[in-house]
C-alpha cells in the first residue's frame, strides 16, 4: 500500500537511564519518520534500544531529550492521562507475551479498551465479536487464555489491539513465543490488517523472515539507527 | 462507568473466592461482633426495663431508715423507728395523687402442705396491694376489708407455690401451714416469672397484714409502704408530698433528717436502663475496634492484590486506562468487598443475637439504625483502607508494570 502523510517523527530523540558514571543511553539521538499505512520492521541486537523506541512510539514512554511527534502532536510532552487517551484512541499494542487478562474470556479481553472509551455494553460486544472474527477466532469467544494456544492467544491480543480501529499498531516481538507455522499465520494476519485496513504497523523482530513481511526495515545498534531500507519484494 | 467497575470488581472477587473470603473475614467478624453486641445490649435494656416495670411502674416504696446517701442508710448510733399503722393512716388520709396505698411486711418463711414444704416470700398486706403492685388474680378473690382488719387466716398464693403443692390442681379452699399457723387459700396470683435479678416472683404467699404481724412477725411493724401514683401524677411530684406527710406523722422537726427512705421505682428503672445502655455502648465500641482491625486486613489484602495484579494494571494502562480508572477500580473493589463482609457480618451478628435472645430469654431487638450504620461504616472502611493501595496501583508506570513478572 502506498505510504501517506507522516504519522510519526523522532527528532534527535534521546532516552537515558541512570546518573553519572552509570548513565545508559538506550536511545542516543535517533531521527526517524514513519508514514501512515507503512509496515515497518525494527531489528537489531539485544539492548540496542528497540523496545525503548517502541514504547515512545506507542506513547507509553517519553524521550529524555529531543522531540517525538505523533499525528503532529508533541506527544513526548503530554502528561500521563493525555498519553493514555492517545493510546486508547489511536494505538493498539501487541506484546511478545500476549498480555491478556487471566481468567477473563477472549471476548472480555477484547472489550477492555472499549470500556475505557465509554462504549455501551451491547456495542462493545458487537465490536469485540467483529474483531475476533477478523483474526479468525469465531467460536472461541468465551474461552479464557488458559484454554487457548499461544497462537490463538496472540490472535486475541491482536483483536484487542484493533477493536478500537487504531491508526497505529505497535508490536514488540509479536511472534517471539510462537513456532514457525504459527509465526507465519500471525504475520499473514498482520500483513492483511496493514493492506486491508491501512493500519500502520511498527514491529520489533529478531527474525529476518518475519521482518520480510514488512515493507521497510530499521536496524538499531547501540541506540542509533544503523540502517533504514525498503525491503525487496520477495515473491 | 461506575456500574461497569462494580461488575468488574464483583467478577474479580468471584475469581478469587478464597482470598476474597479471607479478606472479608476481618470485616465479617468486626461487624458481626458490633451487631451482636448492640442487638443483645438493646434486648437486655428492654428486658431490664420490663423487669423493673414488673416491680411496679409509677411506684414509690417507703421503708424505715435514713435515705441512702453519704454514710449509708441509717446511723449505727441511731435507733431507727419502724413504720407503723399511724404512718399508713396519715398517708391514706392526706395523700393526693395516689391510686393505691398499701403496707407490706415480708419474710422468707417455710410453707407446708401435707408432706410437701417450700420456703416462700410471705407478705402481710391489705387488699390495696394487688392494685399498688399491678398484680392480678387468675382465680379466687382478694382479701375483704373485714379480713384485712381482723387478720383472718386467709391467703393468696403464687404459681410456684401452687405447682409445688397442688400440681395442676385447683388450690382454692385448701389449707396450708405458714410458720405453724394455718391459712386458707382464697385466690391464685397471675404468673409473673423471674425478675432480671433471678428472683422468682411467683414463689409468694400474701396474707392480711394483721394476721402476718400477729402470727408470723410477732410485732406491729410495717416494713414497706407501696404507693402507686395515679395516671396524672408523676412519681417525682408525689414523692415530696409523701415525705411531708410522713415527717408530720413522725413529728420530725425541720432540723432533723427523715427516719424513712422513699424509693422511686421509675427513677431506678431509668438508672438501670441507662446503665445497660452505657454498657452496650462500651461493648459496641470494643467490637468497633475489631472493625478497625478488619479495615487494616482489607488494606493489607488490597496491597497484595495490587502487587499481584501489577501486570494487569500495566495492560489496562497501556490500552488507555486513566489513573482514575485504576483508582476507582480498586477502590470499588475494596468497598464492594468490605460491604459484602459487612452484610455477611450483619447476618451472622443477628443470628448470634437471636441465639442469645433465646438462651438468655431477652427480647430480640435488632435496630434498623444500627444495621444501616454498620452497612455504611463497612463501606466507608473499604473506601478509607482501600484508598492507599488503589492509589499505589493507579500511580504505577505502565512500562514497569508490564515488565512485572
Ligand atoms: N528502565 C530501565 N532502566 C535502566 N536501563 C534500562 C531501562 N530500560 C531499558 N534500559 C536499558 O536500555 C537499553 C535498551 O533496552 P531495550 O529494552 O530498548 O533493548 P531491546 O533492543 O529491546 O533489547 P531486546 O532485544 O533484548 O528486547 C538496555 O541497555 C537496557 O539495559
Ligand atoms: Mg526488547
Amino acid at each position: 500500500m502506498a505510504a501517506g502523510a507522516t504519522l510519526i517523527t523522532f527528532d534527535k530523540v534521546w532516552k537515558s537511564y541512570g546518573q553519572g558514571e552509570a548513565k545508559v543511553h538506550a536511545l542516543a539521538g535517533v531521527d526517524l519518520a514513519i508514514r501512515r499505512g507503512e509496515f515497518v520492521a525494527i531489528m537489531g541486537p539485544s539492548g540496542s534500544g528497540k523496545s525503548t523506541a517502541m514504547n515512545i512510539i506507542g506513547c507509553l514512554d517519553t524521550p529524555t531529550a529531543g522531540t517525538y511527534s505523533f499525528m503532529g502532536i508533541d506527544a513526548g510532552r503530554l502528561d500521563r492521562n493525555r498519553r493514555a487517551m492517545l493510546r486508547n484512541l489511536y494505538v493498539g499494542f501487541v506484546f511478545q507475551g500476549y498480555n491478556l487478562l487471566a481468567r477473563t474470556t477472549a471476548a472480555e479481553n477484547v472489550e477492555l479498551p472499549l470500556i475505557y472509551r465509554g462504549v455501551a455494553a451491547r456495542e462493545r460486544r458487537d465490536l469485540a465479536m467483529q474483531a475476533l472474527a477478523q483474526v479468525g477466532l469465531v467460536g472461541r469467544e468465551h474461552h479464557t487464555p488458559a484454554e487457548l494456544s499461544g497462537g490463538q492467544q496472540q490472535r486475541v491480543a491482536i483483536a484487542r489491539a484493533i477493536v478500537t480501529r487504531p491508526t497505529l499498531l505497535v508490536a514488540d516481538e509479536p511472534t517471539g513465543n510462537l513456532d514457525t507455522a504459527r509465526t507465519h499465520e500471525i504475520m499473514e494476519l498482520l500483513t492483511q490488517l496493514n493492506t486491508k485496513l491501512g493500519l500502520t504497523i511498527a514491529m520489533v523482530t529478531h527474525e529476518a523472515d518475519v521482518a520480510g513481511y514488512a515493507e521497510r526495515t530499521i536496524r538499531f545498534i547501540d541506540g542509533h539507527v544503523a540502517s533504514d531500507s525498503k525491503n525487496l519484494e520477495v515473491a | 462507568m461506575i456500574w461497569e467497575t462494580v461488575r468488574l470488581s464483583l467478577r474479580s472477587i468471584r475469581r478469587n473466592v478464597l482470598r476474597s473470603f479471607l479478606t472479608l473475614l476481618g470485616i465479617v467478624i468486626g461487624v458481626a461482633a458490633v451487631i451482636a453486641m448492640l442487638t443483645i445490649g438493646s434486648g437486655t435494656t428492654e428486658k431490664v426495663k420490663a423487669d423493673i416495670s414488673k416491680l411496679g411502674s409509677n411506684l414509690l416504696v417507703v421503708r424505715s431508715g435514713r435515705p441512702a446517701g453519704p454514710g449509708g442508710p441509717g446511723g449505727l448510733d441511731q435507733v431507727v423507728r419502724p413504720l407503723a399503722e399511724k404512718d399508713l393512716a396519715a398517708l391514706v388520709a392526706h395523700l393526693t395523687g395516689a391510686r393505691a396505698i398499701s403496707p407490706a411486711s415480708q419474710k422468707q418463711v417455710r410453707v407446708i402442705f401435707g408432706t410437701e414444704s417450700l420456703t416462700s416470700g410471705v407478705t402481710g398486706t391489705d387488699s390495696a396491694y394487688l392494685d399498688a403492685r399491678d398484680w392480678k388474680l387468675v382465680s379466687g378473690r382478694p382479701f375483704s376489708d373485714s379480713e384485712t382488719r381482723s387478720g383472718t387466716g386467709v391467703c393468696l398464693i403464687g404459681e410456684t407455690v401452687r405447682q409445688q403443692f397442688f400440681g395442676a390442681g385447683d388450690p382454692e379452699g385448701e389449707i396450708i401451714r405458714v410458720n405453724r399457723t394455718s391459712c386458707k387459700i382464697i385466690g391464685l396470683l397471675e404468673p409473673k416469672g423471674y425478675t432480671g435479678f433471678g428472683q422468682d416472683q411467683d414463689n409468694v404467699v400474701l396474707m392480711p397484714l394483721h394476721a402476718y404481724q400477729r402470727r408470723i412477725a410477732g410485732n406491729r411493724d410495717i416494713d414497706n409502704i407501696y404507693i402507686a401514683a395515679d395516671d396524672t401524677t408523676p412519681t417525682s411530684e408525689l414523692q415530696p408530698r409523701v415525705e411531708d406527710i410522713l415527717r408530720d406523722a413522725g413529728r420530725i422537726t425541720p432540723d432533723r433528717e427523715s427516719d424513712f427512705a422513699i424509693r422511686d421505682m421509675t427513677q431506678i428503672a431509668d438508672a438501670m436502663a441507662s446503665a445497660t445502655t452505657t454498657m452496650t455502648g462500651m461493648l459496641g465500641a470494643v467490637a468497633g475496634v475489631s472493625l478497625l482491625v478488619g479495615g487494616i486486613g482489607i488494606m493489607n489484602i488490597m496491597l497484595v492484590s495490587v502487587t499481584e495484579r501489577t501486570r494487569e494494571i500495566g495492560i489496562r494502562l497501556a490500552i488507555g486506562a486513566h489513573e482514575k480508572h485504576i483508582l476507582i477500580q480498586f477502590l470499588v473493589e475494596a468497598t464492594v468487598l468490605s460491604l459484602l463482609g459487612g452484610i455477611i457480618g450483619i447476618l451472622i451478628g443477628l443470628a448470634l443475637a437471636g441465639l442469645a435472645s433465646v438462651t438468655l430469654t431477652i427480647p430480640f431487638a435488632p435496630s434498623p439504625a444500627v444495621i444501616l450504620l454498620a452497612v455504611g461504616f463497612s463501606a466507608l472502611i473499604g473506601m478509607v483502607f482501600g484508598f492507599f493501595p488503589a492509589l499505589r496501583g493507579a500511580r504505577l508506570d505502565p512500562i514497569d508494570a508490564l515488565r512485572h513478572e
